[in-house]
C-alpha cells in the first residue's frame, strides 16, 4: 500500500469539511489543519505496521445471520414525532431548496 | 455517610433490600437523593436534567407495588442516574451537544427499560463530553462536570457526569457508556466503581452511537456488588439490537464473593511503564492482595496492546464521522438556516457540533475517504486483530489481568483541553478492551496526595464472573478512605 | 436536433442497465414499520427508518429469501455477503448513508435470456434500503426551480434488491426486452411486482456507443428517470444519437448523470458533479454478515415455480413438434400474460398445439384475466371446432370472445350464435357466384397470382357471412384452378 507521507494538510481539511458538511470559517481551517496532522503523525504510526496475512476485525464478535420475522410492528405517532421536526408542513419534513440530485 | 434524611440506607442492594422488605418508602429514597442533588448541583454540575416529577411518581409506583404484594423488581426504589445520550422518551436527551439541545426522544433505550422494570427510580439526565468524546467533560456544550473530590478538576470522560454523581452520593447507581474507557477512566478520577461489559452484553439500542463497534453501556457505582446488580439487570440479549450476544448470559452477582482461590492473575508490564507511580503503586498493591488471596499472579508484557490508541483513534472517527452525519438539521434538534438544504446542512453543524466533535468527524472522513482507506481504516482494522490476539495469548495463560486504568490522577479543569492528543493518552490503559470487545472494571484502591487512583480488572469475553470476582477482593485490601460516597469538596486541593 | 432512431452504419449501442425492485415483503428492510403503499405521509415510521439517534437496524428473514430468490432466478451464484455503508447526504435520506452492499454482495453473476432468445449477463444483485421521498414546492414541482422541499419517509428503509446487467444490451428495443422480462422474472418469483409506473421498479441506463468492430467500450453516461418501458426506449435512441452526433463531429462524450425530460425527448446533464462521488463505503458495524445456509437456499429455489424462459422453451417445443418453429412473439405473449399453462392444459386434452398457441396469444390476450379463468378442456373444445372446420377462424373468434366474456361452452355458443359451418354444397355455390362476379380477378389467378387469391377469399368470407372455413376456400379455389 502507498507509504502516507502527507500529513493533513489545508486541502485536505477543506475536502473533508466538505464532504462532511461542515462550514468553517477561513482561520478555523488552518487550526484544526495543524490539529489533525498532529494528531494524523501520532496515529500514522500503524501504516508502517506489518499486516501481511493479518484479517481484519469489522467486529468483536462471531455472530452471522441475525435476522427478524417479516411481521409488522408499532409505529411511531406523527405527532410526537413532527413536534421534533425544525419545521413541518402537510405532515412532512420542510427543507430549504435541494439544488441538485443525490449524488 | 449520612444521606439528608435519616434511616436512608447506603448504597443501592441496601435501598433495594429496605425497599422491598417495606422498611423505608421508595418515595422518602428519592426525596433524598433529589434534595441531596439540590444542594450540590449548582457546584458539581452532574445532570443536564433533573426529572424530578417523574422520580417522585415512579417512586410512589414502586411503594404501591410493594403495598400490593407485587414483585417490584430487584432495584425496588434505587435512584439511578443516566448519561445523556441514553434516549428517554419524553425526557430532553442531548448527548452533550448544542445540535440536540432540547430534544425529546420518542422512545426509551432498552436498558432505560430494564432499569424501570427492575424498579429503579430515574433523576435524571447526566452530563457527559459531546458525543461521548473525550476524557474529561470538558467538551460538553453545557459546561463541564466538577469533580467531587476537588472542584478544580475534571471528573474524566466521557461518562463525567455519571462517575461524579455516585461518588457525590446523590445517586448509587448510574449508567454510562464506554467506548474507549468513558465508563472505567472516570470511575477512577472519582473513586466509584465503573465496568464495561463484553460488547454485545448489554444492548445499545437507544444509546446515541458514537463507535458502533466499540460502544457499550456500562454501570457506576460505589461498591462492586452493587456494580454487578445493576449489570444482572441491563445484561441481555435485545432483539432490537443486531450486535447482542443471544448466548444465556450467568448473573454475575451470586458468585460474587467466591473468592480468586487459584485463578490466575497477569499483571501488565506494558501499562506499568508510562503511568504516573502513584498508579504504578496501586496495581502493584491490588496484585499483592489478590495474591494473598489465593491467586497466582505473574507479570505479563502483551506490546501489542500499546498499538491499540493509533488503532482506536483511526476506527472510532470514522465510525463516528458516519454515526453524526444524521445530525443536519432536517428531522430534529438543531437547525439554522441556509439558501438551500446544504448550506443549511453546513451552517447547522458548525453552529452545533463542539471543535472536538468536528476534528473527529473530520478525521474519520478522512480515514475512510478514497485513497486512504486501506492505509488507515483497513490497517487499523488489522491492528485490532492483533490487539485481539495479544490478548488471546495471554488469556491462555491467565484468567484475568490487571493494570491501571489511568495514566493519572484527576487533571485541573482546563489542563489539556488545549492539546487534544495529550487528552487522548488519558485512554491509554482502556481503549484495548475496546478493541477486543472484552470486559473490564475499574475499581478504587488508593489516594494520591487526595485524589482517587483506581485498579483496572480485565478479562475475555464473557468473562465478567471471575472479573468481579477478583474486583471484589481488590475492594476488600482498598483503602476505605479512597472510595466515594464522599461529601463533595468545596475547595481545590492544594498540592 | 431531431435524432434518428438508428444508429447510423458503423455504430453500435451499448447499454448496461440498473434496475432497482421494492420487494413484496409486509415490513421494511431494517425495522418492522409496514412495507405499504399511499399511506399518509410520516405514519409508517419507527426510530430505525427515521435513523432517529440511537436505533439500530435489523436484518428482514423475508427480504433476504425474495433476494435469493431473484438470485436463483437469474441464475447468480448466492454468497456470503456482508452489508456497508455508503455515506452520502441528501435530505430523503433519514441517517445520511445507505445501509447497502458493496463489493460483497449476497447474488454474483447470472444471465437473463429474452424472448427472442438473446443473453444478457447479469453482474450482481444485492440487497440495499430505499430512501424517503421528497415533493418540490414551487417552480411547478421541479426540482430546481423550486421555493422549498417536503420530506415523506414512509418509503425509507423500503427494501430494494438492484440488479447491475453487463452492458451486453445493443438496442432500444431490446433494453425494453430486458426489463420486461426481468419484471416476468420477479413476479414469477413473487419477489416483487415490478411496476414501473408505479415505481416499485426504477431503471436507469448506463449507454456509450462504439465503432463497429471496437473491442473497447466509449465513455458511457448514466440516464435517470425513465418511468416508462416506452421512455427508457426513447432515452436509449436519444442518449445514442446525442453521442454518435458529438463524436462524428470530433468531440468527447464526458462521463456524467444525465436526466431524460420525457416531455421534451431529451437527456440534459444533471447539476451534479463531474468526479465520481466519494461514498467513503465501510462495513455496517450495527449488523452482522449473512451466510445462507445451503438448506436455505436450496428450500428458496424448489420453492420457485418455472421462469419465464423455461415456460417458453416448455412450450416452444410442444408447438415445435410439428416441424417448424413456434413463433417467438406468440410465446413471448403467452409466457408474459401466465396464459401458457392454458395452451398446454389445451394440447394436453387432444387440441392443436400451435393454434391453441395463436388464439391464446392473439385473441385470449386480449382479456388476460378472464384468459386466464378459462378451462383448458373447454379452450380445447373451442380449437378443435376450428381445427377440425366445423368453425372458421373468425366464428372461432367470435365464440372466444363470447367465452371470455361471459363464460359458457363453445358448441353450446357457437350454436346460439348460428354458426355452423357450411356444407361443402354452401361453399361450393359460394365461390362459383364470387368467381363469376369477378371474372378478371380469377383469371390473374389462374395465371398464377397468388396475392389476387387473398382478394378472392376475402370476397368469399363477405359472401358467406364468415362462415367459410378459409383453409377449404383456398383448396377449392386451387383445385378449380388446376382443373
Amino acid at each position: 500500500m502507498p507509504a502516507v507521507t502527507e500529513s493533513f494538510s489545508r486541502d485536505d481539511v477543506v475536502y473533508v469539511a466538505r464532504l462532511a458538511r461542515l462550514d468553517l470559517e477561513p482561520g478555523e481551517v488552518d487550526l484544526y489543519a495543524a490539529q489533525l496532522a498532529s494528531i494524523l503523525d501520532h496515529v500514522a504510526a500503524v501504516t508502517g505496521l506489518d499486516t501481511t496475512d493479518v484479517p481484519p476485525t469489522a467486529h468483536p464478535l462471531e455472530l452471522e445471520n441475525v435476522l427478524r420475522p417479516d411481521t409488522p410492528g408499532s409505529t411511531l405517532d406523527r405527532d410526537e414525532v413532527l413536534a421534533q421536526a425544525p419545521l413541518a408542513e402537510a405532515g412532512r419534513f420542510r427543507v430549504p431548496p435541494i439544488l441538485g440530485e443525490a449524488p | 455517610m449520612s444521606g439528608a434524611a435519616r434511616d436512608i440506607p447506603v448504597g443501592a442492594l441496601a435501598t433495594a433490600r429496605a425497599v422491598r422488605a417495606g422498611e423505608v418508602r421508595a418515595r422518602q429514597v428519592a426525596e433524598a437523593a433529589l434534595a441531596r442533588i439540590e444542594t450540590f448541583e449548582g457546584e458539581l454540575h452532574c445532570f443536564n436534567t433533573v426529572t424530578a416529577d417523574a422520580a417522585l411518581a415512579a417512586a410512589d409506583g414502586v411503594d404501591a407495588a410493594v403495598a400490593a404484594g407485587r414483585d417490584p423488581g430487584p432495584l425496588a426504589g434505587v435512584p439511578i442516574a443516566l448519561k445523556d445520550n441514553l434516549c428517554t422518551r419524553g425526557v430532553v436527551t442531548t448527548a452533550g451537544s448544542r445540535i440536540l439541545e432540547g430534544w425529546l426522544p420518542p422512545y426509551d433505550a432498552t436498558v432505560v427499560r430494564s432499569v424501570v422494570a427492575a424498579g429503579a427510580v430515574v433523576v435524571g439526565k447526566t452530563n457527559l463530553d459531546e458525543f461521548a468524546m473525550g476524557s474529561s467533560t470538558e467538551n460538553s456544550a453545557f459546561g463541564p462536570t466538577r469533580n467531587p473530590w476537588d472542584p478544580g478538576r475534571v471528573p474524566g470522560g466521557s461518562s463525567g457526569g455519571s462517575a461524579a454523581a455516585v461518588a457525590a452520593g446523590l445517586v448509587p447507581l448510574a449508567l454510562g457508556s464506554d467506548t474507549g474507557g468513558s465508563v472505567r477512566q472516570p470511575a477512577s478520577l472519582c473513586g466509584v466503581v465503573g465496568m464495561k461489559p463484553t460488547y454485545g452484553l448489554v444492548s445499545r439500542y437507544g444509546l446515541i452511537a458514537f463507535a458502533s463497534s466499540l460502544d457499550q453501556i456500562g454501570p457506576f457505582a460505589a461498591t462492586v456488588a452493587d456494580a454487578a446488580a445493576l449489570l444482572d439487570v441491563i445484561a441481555g440479549h435485545d432483539p432490537a439490537d443486531s450486535t447482542s450476544l443471544a448466548v444465556g448470559f450467568e448473573p454475575v452477582s451470586p458468585r460474587l464473593d467466591e473468592g480468586v482461590a487459584g485463578l490466575r492473575v497477569g499483571v501488565i508490564s506494558d501499562f506499568l511503564a508510562d503511568a504516573s507511580p502513584s498508579c504504578v503503586a496501586a496495581v502493584r498493591a491490588a496484585a499483592d492482595v489478590l495474591g494473598r488471596a489465593g491467586a497466582v499472579v505473574e507479570e505479563v508484557a502483551i506490546p501489542a496492546l500499546m498499538l491499540g490508541l493509533s488503532a482506536y483513534y483511526l476506527v472510532a472517527p470514522a465510525e463516528a464521522s458516519s454515526n453524526l452525519a444524521r445530525y443536519d438539521g432536517v428531522r430534529y434538534g438543531l437547525r439554522v438556516d441556509g439558501p438551500d438544504v446544504t448550506g443549511m446542512n453546513g451552517r447547522t453543524r458548525s453552529a452545533g457540533f463542539g471543535p472536538e466533535v468536528k476534528r473527529r468527524i473530520m478525521l474519520g472522513t478522512y480515514v475512510l475517504s478514497a485513497g486512504y482507506y486501506d492505509a488507515y481504516y483497513g490497517q487499523a482494522q488489522r491492528v485490532r486483530t492483533l490487539v485481539a490476539r495479544g490478548f488471546a495469548d495471554a488469556y491462555e495463560r491467565f484468567d484475568v489481568l490487571v493494570g491501571p486504568t489511568s495514566p493519572t490522577v484527576a487533571f485541573e479543569i482546563g489542563a489539556k483541553a488545549t492539546d487534544p492528543l495529550a487528552m487522548y493518552l488519558s485512554d491509554l490503559y482502556t481503549i484495548p478492551t475496546n478493541l477486543a470487545g472484552h470486559p473490564a472494571v475499574s475499581v478504587p484502591f488508593s489516594l494520591s496526595e487526595g485524589l482517587p487512583v483506581g485498579v483496572q480488572v480485565l478479562a475475555p469475553a464473557l468473562g465478567e464472573g471471575a472479573m468481579f470476582r477478583a474486583a471484589a477482593v481488590i475492594e476488600r485490601g482498598a483503602d476505605p478512605q479512597a472510595r466515594g460516597p464522599i461529601e463533595p469538596r468545596a475547595t481545590k486541593v492544594a498540592r | 436536433m431531431t435524432p434518428d432512431t438508428s444508429p447510423g452504419p458503423g455504430w453500435e449501442i451499448v447499454v448496461g442497465l440498473e434496475v432497482h425492485c421494492e420487494l413484496s415483503t409486509a415490513t421494511k428492510l431494517f425495522c418492522s414499520c409496514p412495507n405499504a403503499f399511499g399511506a399518509e405521509p410520516n405514519t409508517n415510521v419507527c426510530p430505525v427508518c427515521l435513523g432517529l439517534p440511537g436505533s439500530l437496524p435489523v436484518l428482514n428473514a423475508r427480504a433476504v429469501e425474495f433476494a435469493i430468490a431473484i438470485g436463483s432466478a437469474l441464475g447468480s451464484s448466492v454468497e456470503a455477503s456482508v452489508f456497508h455503508r455508503k455515506n452520502y447526504f441528501y435530505p430523503d435520506m433519514p441517517k445520511d448513508y445507505q445501509i447497502s452492499q458493496y463489493d460483497a454482495p449476497i447474488n454474483v453473476g447470472g444471465r437473463v435470456e429474452l424472448a427472442d432468445g438473446s443473453v444478457v449477463g447479469i453482474v450482481r444483485a444485492h440487497i440495499e434500503e430505499d430512501t424517503g421521498k421528497t415533493t418540490h414546492v414551487g417552480g411547478g414541482g421541479r426540482i430546481h426551480d423550486a421555493d422549498y422541499s417536503l420530506v415523506d419517509y414512509n418509503r425509507a428503509g423500503v427494501p430494494l434488491v438492484e440488479i447491475v446487467s453487463e452492458p451486453d444490451i445493443r438496442s432500444a428495443e431490446q433494453a425494453r426486452s430486458y426489463v420486461n422480462e426481468l419484471r416476468a422474472i420477479l413476479v414469477a418469483t413473487g419477489a416483487s411486482d415490478g411496476r414501473m409506473e408505479e415505481g416499485s421498479l426504477r431503471v436507469d441506463a448506463n449507454i456509450s456507443v462504439r465503432r463497429a468492430g471496437d473491442a473497447e467500450y466509449g465513455t458511457r453516461c448514466e440516464v435517470k428517470n425513465l418511468n416508462s418501458l416506452r421512455s427508457l426506449g426513447r432515452a436509449v435512441d436519444y442518449e445514442a444519437a446525442r453521442q454518435i452526433a458529438l463524436l462524428e463531429s470530433g468531440g468527447r462524450v464526458v462521463q456524467e448523470t444525465r436526466h431524460w425530460n420525457e416531455d421534451e425527448g431529451l437527456t440534459s446533464p444533471l447539476r451534479s458533479k463531474e468526479e465520481a462521488y466519494d461514498y467513503r463505503y465501510f462495513t455496517e458495524p450495527d449488523l452482522v454478515p449473512l451466510a445462507p445456509s445451503a438448506a436455505l437456499i436450496a428450500a428458496v429455489v424448489a420453492g420457485l415455480g418455472p421462469l419465464p424462459a423455461a415456460r417458453r422453451h416448455r412450450l416452444a417445443g410442444l408447438v415445435a413438434a410439428d416441424g417448424s418453429p413456434a413463433p417467438v412473439d406468440q410465446l413471448a405473449t403467452v409466457v408474459g400474460l401466465g396464459l401458457d399453462d392454458l395452451v398446454r392444459g389445451a394440447a394436453d386434452h387432444g387440441a392443436d398445439p400451435r393454434l391453441a398457441l395463436a388464439r391464446a396469444a392473439n385473441e385470449a390476450a386480449n382479456r388476460p384475466a378472464d384468459a386466464r379463468a378459462l378451462s383448458s378442456e373447454a379452450f380445447a373444445a373451442l380449437v378443435k371446432l376450428e381445427s377440425t372446420g366445423k368453425l372458421s377462424a373468425t366464428q372461432s373468434k367470435t365464440v372466444l370472445a363470447a367465452m371470455l366474456e361471459g363464460g359458457g361452452e363453445p358448441a353450446e355458443i357457437a350454436a346460439r350464435l348460428g354458426f355452423e359451418a357450411l356444407g361443402d354444397a354452401d361453399l361450393d355455390a359460394a365461390i362459383v357466384s364470387v368467381l363469376a362476379a369477378h371474372p378478371a380477378e380469377w383469371a390473374r389467378f389462374k395465371e398464377g397470382d397468388a396475392k389476387i387469391a387473398q382478394f378472392l377469399l376475402g370476397e368469399v368470407m363477405r359472401a358467406t357471412r364468415g362462415r367459410a372455413n378459409g383453409k377449404a376456400v383456398a383448396a377449392s379455389l386451387e383445385a378449380r384452378r388446376r382443373s
